[in-house]
């Protein structure tokens, strides 16, 4: 670099800088930035030309008015002027100002693309470097087109200097990233890869982030990557910490470099070459043998830089989750990490385990360190380690150690922070549900969440623990009896009071054999809490009462009395009143036949996927915990949990009111009669065969609602239309106009009228959601005979959407209208 | 109701903190700082609410006052106040500014506990409170019981704002006229909208307490009148007349009397006080007229030519006459041609500003500027703001007129026509701009 001369000092600009720093007021810098930005326009008028010198003060003046927030708009071409300079000063204040204040100006951007080109063109080295770092900070799709197919070729040319293939390669790494089409490696990759060999350490720095890039794009073109990267992988390690002088940090050499590389190495899958792979496995070895060698220095950044390459190989061997030997070894050396007295260090051992769990070899040796980590758990004093500790716990988890771990996730929820709550207990209800073997357990563990932190149990989990207790005949009597206990508590929780009104609702006359617990008292019990509750919970325990009076005749009269109460029967609450109203007639009416027939007790859930997993997974974003893993073991315990996943609340108010499924019910959203958008198995059934009942011989229309639903022409999909739809087109026998099939998402009509052998209809396809439908297409198809006879299809086709709620729809704007003659 | 009154410097330094209601904590001032005066946009609301906590804040020259309250106070009572403590301020220790506040914190703080009482406003009439409250503390203890019981029954009394027992050898009263006013005009004449903020000031030295009848040309007034007496008079009369659109006035006016008779009666304070505020918006005379002539040669020139006519009469005198005109945000360079006064391109402001000292009425002038533009990548054209002017005219734009100004006083021996009344008319511009 040049040496900086004399007249570099730029005294106006330190003097104008001072000045706006010693203004008092806002106002007050704002008029001397007028001043200053009037006197630099007056020079810039140009009667005579400026030096070199002053256009660069004036360059730099405006760009730190510009940096303050004001706006700019002149001094570009004065700026375009300074890269033709050949001082370095002066061609690196003017690509400074292009980077920070380029537009794309059209006739500016020609003038600096050829400014750069004649620097890249250049043999000076340092102006090569200014004009790629120009590039690397405009980054614009502009510069990318100009530029994408030189710049390999400086990178990889023989004679190009180090420190310019250096900012060659980032340079195209940006580019890369900005616009990954134009940049074409074709020809270059093999020769980019070879830079992995270069003598100069940082150019290998810079290719291999530019190596990492693109290979995670096409991996197949760089495969040739991975035995050159062992190779300096392992020259790297072996060497002494003196071997590599510049680029050695603290005594570790060049750390950076050797976390790129195993980063690099983490893209693809184990070196088949049994040469290479052993190469590689003892490069891993020393890694972990170096850890466990005394520290060379006491300086922190000696055991950050170790400490990098540490974890960095660790997750390689994660990665590759082959060698057990090595996995097993990591997983002791994180477990020393566990004890550590640095928190980072902490953190990231907790996290690394976490993965760790979840391989086959490593397991067991996780699970040695238990004790630390639910130690951990309690005293740290970092919210998010604590919250890595609970991850850890949750993917250690196993049949042997789940009563243990359970219960202390438990005793921590009752102190845990706020906002791990809510996902503690997810993790604990399925953890509980998972490794279930004896179902009292579980059912004292869930009740003890509610108990605990009940405000953060959401739906599923208490879905859940009804849905197990209904499968399952020999907890139902412990559940009863624990749930009525819970529920003697002065202040429970409502979610406590949504399970107690559930269970005992079924299964009460099981502990009613007990005078402390005789029908009585248990309604009197969840009638204490009934005022307490929202609506909801409310309508639940309606339910439960009248499930009641089919147990024990004995409360009828009791029960009835509760209904018949102006607060029940005249409730403010449509939902509440017509269940009030409901339940008392139906008990005053119905036989004790019809009573029990009706109110039978709740048939068992079929099986499905546990929706707290769901939940969990959605909360969590994919990689913190493998949750797949979960699914998997948790469906081998499948039959040993026989759990299912419908809605017990749906079920149970089915009797009573199909018309109007409870809200809580939709938050399920499995009733098994209606929608079709959640479950894809029933969305073929959904094609409707219009015309075979509709009307006169016509052709039949398939909806194709992509994503949503599929079709195919009816000859070829013998799938029934909906029960529901089924209704809906026996109208057309006798009517030309109608909702043809409807549902949650979509809303179709049909209009036709017919006038001697012509017919014309149209379709009307309403949305009901509050989101566009994307790539909404319609196929009309005709049966043979009649395709002759088509005059013509006219469809307007848009995007719709309804603003409103679900309830009332109200937009119809795609439409086909075929006109057909008989 | 207030519950804090702080004051800063420019920095946001706290030069007076006074807490009066406990809902506001230490923090207020703290809050009021980062959110406002050191905010990165400029906040133009006067009105901020930070954390359920409002401030209201008016700035005199580099020094803040802010008023903070958590409940749902009248906010002109605060403005209100506001503005009374900066009066109170400017009369015991002239301009406001960070020296002065800081020689006079004490004084401040002793001021404060007197016109604030748990947040409620009290007395701050300065004249009143210049009888208890002086700058030389000691005096104030060797005030006789008699003197300390006539303050007490003074200021808790009817008439609060003037104690008994004035004696001057020679009873001379000022009234200023003060007016300012506001216009937008198009470049084509029209007046786009234009009212005039008036105010009247007296300064009063009577003895005793006498009472006084204020009347003016209020055309309420001289209707009522008209219509009293013969219809010719009332024609005559009405001309002069003036319509106000609103007026608030100083407390020593009878309401009651203003609301049934509109006459405005009063007992004076003595010496400096603002007898009422007022606003008209219609009929304004006004002094002067601005014909700008823009014209835009090619993409870097600019000709620029502006001519102002002065319309009163010809033996009046308006001073202080300065034009602003602004000049493009890419102006290079700028030649200036005036008739009269002096012309300057000020950088700092973007403007071109022309002085001229003196003008007679039924006159006109004109300057003619050529705008050097430098050429700029941005497409977007000169947003011209409007020429703006400042003006200060011998005479009220509003055409209000001071009838009559009556003294009484029944218990000592001088009538109306032994006290001396000098009156005053002031025209100054507010905000009055002609768009180009």
């Amino acid at each position: 670099m040049p040496a900086v001369s004399k007249g570099d000092g730029m005294r106006g600009l330190a003097v104008f800088i001072s000045d706006i720093r010693n203004c008092k007021s806002k106002e007050a810098e704002i008029k001397r930035i007028n001043k200053e930005l009037a006197n630099i326009r007056s020079k810039f008028k140009g009667d005579k030309a400026l030096d070199g010198y002053s256009k660069k003060k004036y360059v730099c003046k405006l760009l730190f008015i510009f940096l303050l927030g004001h706006d700019i708009d002149f001094g570009h071409m004065e700026a375009v002027n300074l890269l033709s300079s050949n001082k370095y000063t002066e061609k690196q204040i003017g690509y400074l100002f292009i980077s920070v204040l380029v537009n794309s100006n059209s006739e500016l951007i020609r003038l600096i693309n050829n400014a750069i080109k004649n620097d890249l063109s250049s043999r000076n080295p340092t102006f090569m470097c200014l004009a790629l770092h120009c590039i690397a900070n405009v980054g614009s799709r502009e510069m990318a087109e100009a530029f994408a197919s030189e710049i390999p070729r400086i990178l990889v040319a023989g004679d190009t200097m180090d420190s310019v293939k250096q900012s060659a390669a980032l340079c195209l790494l940006r580019l890369y990233k900005t616009s990954p089409d134009l940049v074409l490696m074709g020809e270059w990759t093999s020769r980019v890869v070879h830079l992995l060999n270069d003598q100069h350490m940082g150019v290998v720095t810079a290719a291999i982030s530019l190596i990492t890039c693109l290979s995670q794009k096409n991996p197949d073109e760089f495969k040739t990557c991975v035995s050159l990267a062992v190779s300096r992988l392992s020259r790297i390690v072996s060497s002494a910490s003196t071997d590599l002088q510049d680029y050695t940090y603290y005594f570790v050499p060049a750390p950076w470099l050797s976390c790129k590389l195993l980063r690099l190495l983490q893209c693809y899958p184990p070196p088949e070459d049994g040469a290479v792979k052993g190469r590689l496995v003892e490069c891993l070895e020393t890694i972990l043998n170096k850890a466990q060698e005394p520290p060379k220095s006491k300086k922190v950044q000696h055991s950050n830089a170790k400490n990098a390459i540490l974890f960095e190989a660790i997750s390689l061997i994660i990665h590759y989750d082959s060698e057990p030997n090595l996995l097993v070894r990591a997983c002791n050396q994180l477990g020393q990490f566990l004890q550590h007295r640095e928190t980072n260090l902490r953190y990231l051992a907790l996290e690394s385990m976490c993965t760790l769990a979840s391989s086959e070899f490593s397991h067991e040796a996780v699970k040695t360190h238990i004790e630390t980590v639910i130690n951990a758990l309690k005293t740290e004093r970092d919210v998010s380690v604590r919250q890595r500790a609970a991850d850890l716990l949750y993917a250690m988890c196993d049949r042997s150690n789940a009563k243990q771990i359970v219960a202390e996730m438990l005793s921590y929820l009752e102190t845990a922070d706020y906002s791990i709550r809510e996902e503690m207990v997810l993790k604990v209800a399925i953890l509980a549900e998972k490794y279930a073997v004896d179902y009292s357990w579980y059912v004292d563990t869930i009740l003890n969440l509610i108990r605990i932190a009940g405000d953060y149990v959401s739906e599923e989990v208490w879905y859940r623990v009804i849905q197990i207790v209904i499968n399952r005949d020999d907890v139902q009597g412990y559940a009863a009896k624990t749930v009525f206990e819970a529920l003697q508590a002065p202040a429970c929780h409502e979610n406590m009071v949504k399970v107690g009104g559930y269970i005992l609702g079924e299964f009460g006359n099981l502990i009613a054999g007990d005078p402390r617990s005789s029908p009585l008292v248990q309604f009197n019990l969840l009638h204490s809490k009934f005022h307490l509750c929202s609506v909801p919970t409310r309508a639940l325990l309606l339910s439960a009462y009248i499930k009641f009076i089919n147990l024990f005749p004995e409360t009828k009269a009791t029960i009835q009395e509760v209904l018949r109460c102006d607060s029940q029967i005249r409730n403010s609450d449509v939902e509440l009143q017509q269940r009030a109203v409901e339940y008392l007639k139906l008990s005053s009416i119905a036989s004790t036949d019809v009573l029990a027939t009706v109110l039978e007790e709740m048939p068992p859930f079929p099986e499905r996927e546990s929706s707290i997993l769901a939940k969990l997974k959605k909360k969590k974003g994919p990689g913190t915990v493998s949750v797949t893993d979960l699914e998997d073991s948790k469906r081998e315990g499948g039959e040993l949990n026989g759990g299912g996943e419908r809605g017990p609340d749906t079920a149970a108010m089915a009797a009573s009111n199909a018309s109007t499924p409870s809200p809580s019910a939709d938050l399920l959203g499995i009733r098994s009669a209606a929608p079709v958008g959640a479950a894809p198995a029933s969305a073929g059934s959904l094609l409707v065969d219009v015309f075979s009942e509709a009307g006169p011989a016509a052709p039949s229309a398939a909806v194709n609602d992509d994503g949503f639903l599929s079709s195919a022409p009816p000859s070829e999909d013998p799938a029934p239309p909906l029960p529901e739809a089924d209704e809906l087109l026996n109208k057309f026998v006798c009517k030309n106009n109608g909702v043809l099939f409807e549902n949650q998402l979509l809303q179709i009509g049909i209009k036709s009228e017919y006038r001697q052998n012509l017919g014309r209809m149209y379709l009307f396809y309403g949305n009901k959601t509050s989101v566009q439908f994307a790539s909404f297409t319609t196929t009309v198809s005709y049966p043979g005979e009649l395709q002759s006879h088509i005059l013509f299809v006219q469809s307007c086709s848009c995007m719709f959407r309804n603003q409103y709620t679900s309830e009332n729809w109200d937009t119809a704007c795609y439409s086909t209208s075929p006109i057909f003659a008989h | 109701m207030i519950g804090g009154l702080f004051i800063y410097n420019h920095k946001g330094e706290v030069l007076i903190s006074r807490v009066y209601r406990d809902d506001i904590g230490r923090n207020a001032v703290d809050a009021f700082r980062v959110s406002v005066i050191h905010a990165r946009h400029q906040v133009r609301s006067p009105v901020s609410n930070i954390a359920r906590t409002s401030f209201f804040h008016v700035k005199r020259s580099n020094v803040w006052l802010a008023a903070a309250t958590r409940q749902n106070v009248n906010a002109c009572m605060v403005f209100e106040f506001l503005y009374k403590m900066c009066d109170v301020m400017t009369a015991y220790f002239g301009k406001i500014s960070e020296e002065n506040v800081k020689n006079n914190f004490v004084l401040i703080y002793e001021l404060l506990d007197e016109i604030l009482d748990f947040g409620y406003p009290q007395n701050s009439e300065p004249g009143a409170l210049k009888t208890f409250i002086t700058q030389q503390g000691v005096k104030s203890q060797v005030q006789s019981k008699e003197e300390q019981s006539q303050i007490t029954s003074q200021v808790t009394g009817q008439i609060g704002w003037r104690r008994e027992g004035i004696k001057y050898r020679r009873n001379e009263l000022f009234l200023d006229v003060m007016e300012s006013v506001n216009l937008l005009m198009s470049p084509q004449g029209q007046v786009l909208s234009a009212h005039v903020s008036g105010r009247v000031v007296m300064k009063s030295y009577l003895s005793g307490m006498p009472e006084c009848k204020f009347g003016m040309n209020d055309k309420i007034v001289i209707d009522k009148q008209g219509k009293a007496g013969s219809n010719d008079d009332g024609a005559k009369s009405g001309k002069q007349s003036i319509a106000i659109d609103d007026c608030t006035f100083h407390q020593c006016v009878r309401l009651s009397k203003f609301d049934s008779e509109r006459s405005i009666s009063f007992i004076p304070p003595d010496g400096d006080y603002e007898l009422m505020r007022y606003r008209t918006t219609k009929d304004i005379i006004l002094p002067f007229r601005v014909i700008p002539l823009v014209r835009e040669v090619g993409r870097t020139k600019l000709e620029v030519k502006v001519v102002i006519k002065s319309n009163f009469k010809a033996s009046l005198l308006a001073q202080k006459i300065e034009v602003m005109i602004p000049t493009p945000l890419n102006t290079s360079g700028v030649q200036l041609i005036c008739m009269k006064g002096k012309a300057k391109y000020k950088a700092s402001e973007n403007a071109i500003v022309w002085k001229v000292k003196r003008m007679a009425g039924m006159k006109e002038s004109q300057i003619s500027a050529e705008i050097e533009l430098l050429p700029t990548n941005d497409k977007k054209k000169w947003a011209r703001p409007p020429i703006s002017m400042n003006f200060e005219v011998p005479f009220a734009p509003s055409g209000l007129k001071v009838r009559y100004l009556k003294v009484f006083e029944p218990k000592l021996n001088y009538s109306d026509h032994d006290v001396i009344k000098w009156v005053r008319y002031i025209g100054k511009s507010g905000i009055y701009e002609t768009r180009c």
